[in-house]
C-alpha cells in the first residue's frame, strides 16, 4: 500500500511518527471523479492511534495532505464516508469538510 | 426540514452559551438576541438544564451557562431532546403505510431521514460555532452576527 500511494502520481501516503514511533496515517490521491467533475484531492483512509487521539494527530496529516494536492493545483478535497461513521465524520467536519453536490446511489445487481 | 420551536429555541441557547463558556447569561438575554420567547426559552433551558448541556448559576449576575462538551456534544443531542426523531413508519405505523405504496414512500423517508441523522450527529457544538467563522473568512463582505 505505502508502495503504490507513497508520494507518486498525485497519490499520497503520509505517516505521523511521533519520538520514532508510528502514531497515524492519511492515503489520498487527485483523481478526476464521475459524471464531468473537475480533478480533485480525494482521502480516503486515515487513522490515528487511539493512545494519541484529541491531540491533533489527525488534524496534522489532513493539512499536509491537503498541501500536497494544492501542490498539485487543485482547490477542492472531497471523501466519502459510511452515513453512520460519525467519529469519522465529525473529523473532517471540524476541518471545515461539509457535504457536497453529489450523493452516493448504489443498488444490489441480484434486484430486479 | 423544519425544526420545532423549542428545538429552534435550544440550538440558539447552547450555541450562544457556547461560544463563551465562562460566561453567564440570563433567558431573557439570550431571547432579546434572538427574538424569542423569554417564557418558552426559560422551560426549555430547564430541560437542556436536564440534560446536562447547560447549568443555572445562582445569585448575582447569575444566569446560564454552557456545561456541556462541545468538543463531544453535537446538534442531534440538542434536537433529540425536543424532537421524536425516531418516529418513522416502521416504529410509528400511520394508515396506508402498509400497503404498496405506502411501504415505498416509507423507504423513500427513511433515507432522507438517515442522511440527516448522519448529518445533525457529526457536527459538534464546536465545529458550529467554528463555522461560523469560516463563514466570516470566505465572505468577509457578509454581515453576519456575533454568536
Amino acid at each position: 500500500m505505502f508502495e503504490r500511494y507513497g508520494g507518486r502520481n498525485g497519490r499520497f501516503f503520509l505517516i505521523a511518527e511521533r519520538d520514532q514511533k508510528f502514531i497515524g496515517f492519511i492515503i489520498g490521491e487527485v483523481r478526476a471523479w464521475e459524471f464531468g467533475s473537475p480533478p480533485c484531492g480525494w482521502i480516503f483512509a486515515l487513522g490515528v492511534d487511539p493512545d494519541v487521539r484529541l491531540g491533533g494527530v489527525a488534524s496534522r496529516l489532513f493539512e499536509s495532505i491537503c498541501g500536497k494536492f494544492s501542490e498539485i493545483g487543485v482547490d477542492m478535497v472531497r471523501t466519502m464516508l459510511p452515513v453512520d461513521d460519525h467519529l469519522n465524520m465529525s473529523f473532517f467536519r471540524s476541518q471545515g469538510m461539509k457535504g457536497g453536490p453529489f450523493i452516493q446511489l448504489e443498488k444490489h445487481l441480484t434486484d430486479g | 426540514m423544519k425544526l420545532q420551536k423549542a428545538t429552534r429555541c435550544a440550538l440558539f441557547a447552547v450555541l450562544e452559551l457556547a461560544s463563551d463558556p465562562q460566561r453567564q447569561l440570563s433567558a431573557t438575554e439570550i431571547a432579546d438576541k434572538y427574538s424569542l420567547s423569554s417564557n418558552h426559552l426559560a422551560k426549555v433551558l430547564r430541560d437542556l438544564g436536564r440534560a446536562g448541556l447547560v447549568e443555572s448559576v445562582r445569585g448575582a449576575g447569575g444566569g446560564y451557562r454552557f456545561s456541556g462538551n462541545a468538543k463531544r456534544a453535537t446538534l442531534f443531542d440538542v434536537i433529540k431532546i425536543f424532537e421524536d426523531i425516531d418516529a418513522d413508519c416502521l416504529i410509528n405505523p400511520e394508515p396506508g403505510d402498509d400497503t404498496d405504496i405506502g411501504q415505498a414512500l416509507c423507504m423513500a423517508m427513511q433515507e432522507i431521514d438517515s442522511i440527516a441523522r448522519g448529518t445533525l450527529m457529526s457536527i459538534t457544538i464546536q465545529t458550529l460555532l467554528k463555522s461560523i467563522h469560516w463563514n466570516r473568512e470566505r465572505l468577509p463582505q457578509a454581515e453576519t452576527e456575533t454568536p
